[in-house]
């Protein structure tokens, strides 16, 4: 097949536009380097294409999912967990769900915005308990990131002192709904520490954004850029610069190299026509998101690197892990027939439990953080009170029904935990032999499975959750899972906080990327998604990919600027 | 010739006041509803069952008045993979309202009908011969809330009070944190 060349070199071919891509433009842009970034997917604007204000009626299906929108059809994110076209693969007995974004700004433009920063201890876990991997660089080394990150994108939250939750540069967080204080007295009796959230949604203006109107949907994409998205927040001043030229439906296929093993550009598909491109750049950063980079790179095989890209290790598709998760809800009788009034606030809870043991005490490392729910968060839509015989206990039918939706419509309350999975042997991708999607590209195969340490978190998860409620006076409304079916583990994947395949280290024989996150076999090519991650700590990884790629930025800049690149 | 087809009194009325109803919905508009999933049979069945699920009462109309046949009809359509135990379902009811009652269900009485639903309504009804009917039913009632709740009407009969714009959150109103027993601090 011919490949159509562009005859510009340009300085740096990004591939993905989300959180790291995003992240890297902005800096390169600004720092005086022309930028070439390939989509995957379409343009898309929150401001004319977000159906924020979407009433469930407004629609025939009143919000339901759809092929391309798995968190219901007015949800911001095109892609999800199969893409027609984009097949991937299992290896016999694993199930690793992998959700992929296909649009300007990729996964940022419906993720939670939950934004925690990773904690002194989080960069040293092998020294500390003796498994997985030390990174190779420092909290102290990252802050100066996380700081400017704060100030660039704003979150709020609180300053709490909490050891391993590092404070950050917050704006006021917005008062808790009623019934959160209700789960905090529950909390506090039971010494579970309850703060106040931490989401990049701006309670006061800042860089020319508005603060929150409330609307409660930012997973629906924010029209007025009150929330954090690549495209709300770093692509604008990276287009700024006049030096950005972003190509969509650009479906990348390989890393090209020369014959001195430097990388050239990179080859891609147009999903429009189907043919073959090729850009070309003298530093190629990929930010495809963490499976899709290394993807990229294993299918970059040559005679020079026969593994593929970056690979002299074997490395890359290696040390993927997810957040553990599972959730557990309960009807909470104190809570019916409340004082009708807006709960909606931010697109998130306004409290959230960070890690609050100690794990020489428990049979499991590593810890977790609780996201809450419940109450009148949004409308209700298609799915709406689903299984009311969880509630009443019996179904039903006729006027008592329709008065019991009335009376347990928000007197309910959500847990979901997040927590820290330690990377394993039989949790990896690599390139399925026989199988391409729809433009030819060889697709990633799957391997996954958890170990006991997630399963007894699990365990735990499941207690704790159940405590609170039952502390709230309240019943969970579904039966503890199995031992069986790990205590209701989410499959690997379905956290969607999937990173390490391609992860950093001082030493080329067990890593892909040196601290600066650079290839440490090709100078000139750099990861900034959540690829370098050498530990998942539960702190959600969004805000870690963001200062990473903003580290790793400045950093190929400065090399540009001093000539070593 | 065949023997005649006699009606008892009660199952004229029945059949006068279904035909009466019919023809009152099809004047409603002049280009009445056509369901593309659901048979003309079906469908009226629909129509019987979400209003005995969701009845109208002082707050709110009924299912149909809130337009869940249709929303049925098109969530069949564009949710394929829920077709089959919806159309299964439905002759499931016919079949044990014919073994009951001799009559198809929308031509049975409101009070057979509710006979057969005091059945299979209840998630409680240990019978292993009903299992397959009570999580259909289940599932409708699912669907029948889905489609009930989502309209304007269901929305203001919860008194759902967000989706605007809020101009300074201030959390929950005192009233809302003294029911609870909370207070900001």
């Amino acid at each position: 097949m011919q490949v159509i060349r562009q005859p510009k070199i340009y300085d740096v071919c990004i591939v993905g536009s989300g959180a790291g891509g995003g992240m890297a433009a902005k800096v390169l842009c600004e720092a005086g380097a022309d930028v070439v970034m390939l989509e995957a997917g379409p343009m898309w604007d929150t401001e004319k294409d977000s159906k924020m204000s979407a009433w469930p009626y407004d629609s025939p299906r009143r919000g339901a999912a759809t092929p391309t929108k798995p968190f219901g059809e007015f949800d911001g994110c095109i892609g999800g967990w199969d893409i027609e076209g984009e097949p991937y693969t299992q290896a016999p007995g694993s199930q690793f769900d992998w959700f992929r974004g296909r649009m300007l700004g990729g996964r940022t433009n419906h993720w939670g915005r939950i934004s925690l920063r990773m904690g002194p201890d989080d960069f040293k876990r092998r020294s500390l308990d003796g498994l997985g991997d030390d990174w190779p660089i420092s909290y102290d080394e990252i802050k100066p990131y996380y700081d400017k990150l704060d100030r660039l994108v704003g979150l709020f939250g609180s300053m709490e002192g909490i050891p391993n939750e590092p404070d950050g540069i917050f704006q006021p967080p917005p008062k808790p709904r009623c019934y959160e204080l209700l789960i905090k007295q529950a909390a506090d009796k039971l010494h579970i520490t309850c703060v106040p959230n931490r989401l990049s949604v701006l309670t006061q203006p800042l860089n020319g954004r508005p603060a929150c109107h409330y609307c409660g949907q930012c997973g629906r994409g924010c029209a007025t850029h009150a929330n954090f998205s690549s495209p709300s927040v770093l692509l604008p001043p990276a287009q700024a610069t006049g030096r950005l030229r972003i190509i969509t439906n650009a479906m990348a296929r390989e890393v090209l190299t020369d014959e001195s093993g430097l990388a050239t550009g990179v080859s891609y598909v147009n999903r429009t026509d189907r043919r073959d491109y090729a850009v070309r750049a003298r530093i190629v950063v990929l930010a495809a998101s963490a499976c899709e980079s290394a993807r990229l790179l294993l299918n970059s095989k040559s005679g020079r690197f026969p593994d593929g890209l970056a690979n002299s290790s074997g490395v890359v598709g290696r040390y993927l892990t997810d957040s553990t998760g599972l959730s557990v809800g309960g009807h909470i009788p104190k809570m019916e027939h409340g004082v009708p009034h807006n709960e909606d606030g931010t697109g998130g809870a306004h409290l959230y439990m960070p890690w609050w043991l100690d794990n020489k005490k428990l049979d499991f490392p590593r810890g977790y953080h609780i996201e809450l729910g419940g109450g009148k968060r949004s409308a209700p839509g298609f799915g709406f009170m689903g299984g009311i015989q969880r509630f009443n206990g019996v179904g039903g039918y006729g006027k008592s029904l329709k008065d019991d939706y009335r009376r347990f419509y928000g007197a309910t309350v959500g847990f979901s935990g997040r927590g820290e999975m330690i990377p394993n042997e039989d949790t990896y991708c690599e390139i399925d032999p026989n199988v391409v999607d729809t433009y030819g590209i060889p697709v990633l195969r799957f391997h996954a499975r958890f170990s006991q340490h997630e399963v007894n978190q699990a365990k735990h998860m499941q207690e704790t959750f159940r405590e609170i409620i039952h502390e709230m006076g309240g019943t969970p409304l579904s039966p503890v899972p199995s031992k069986e079916a790990l205590y209701g583990l989410e499959p690997v994947g379905r956290i969607i906080h999937e990173v390490g395949t391609t992860r950093m280290g001082n030493d080329p024989k067990t890593s892909v990327l040196n601290a600066d996150c650079q290839a440490h076999d090709v100078k000139n090519l750099f990861v900034a998604d959540g690829g370098p991650f050498v530990s998942n700590a539960h702190k959600n990884c969004t805000w870690t990919i963001l200062a990473l790629a903003m580290r790793t930025a400045e950093g190929i800049a400065r090399q540009r600027n001093q000539g070593t690149l | 010739m065949a023997a005649a087809l006699v009606w008892s009194p009660a199952e004229a009325q029945q059949a006068h006041e279904h035909a009466a109803t019919a023809q009152a919905q099809a004047a409603k508009s002049a280009t009445a509803f056509k369901p593309k999933f659901f048979t003309a049979h079906e469908y009226a069945t629909v129509a019987v069952l979400v209003d005995l699920i969701i009845p109208r009462d002082q707050r709110s109309g009924s299912a149909t008045d809130a337009g869940v046949p249709a929303f049925m009809d098109f969530m069949m359509i564009d949710q394929p993979r829920r077709q089959v135990a919806m159309r299964g379902g439905l002759a499931l009811v016919d079949r044990l309202s014919m073994s009951r009652f001799g009559k198809s269900f929308v031509n049975a009485s409101d009070a057979q009908r509710r006979q057969l639903l005091d059945e299979i309504a209840y998630t409680t009804n240990p019978d292993p011969g009903l299992s397959h009917a009570i999580a259909f039913f289940s599932s409708f009632r699912d669907l029948t809330a889905s489609g009930f709740w989502s309209t304007k009407m269901g929305i203001a009969d919860l008194q759902y009070q967000g989706n605007v714009f809020v101009d300074e959150w201030n959390g929950c109103p005192t009233a809302a944190l003294t029911k609870l027993g909370v207070k900001y601090s």
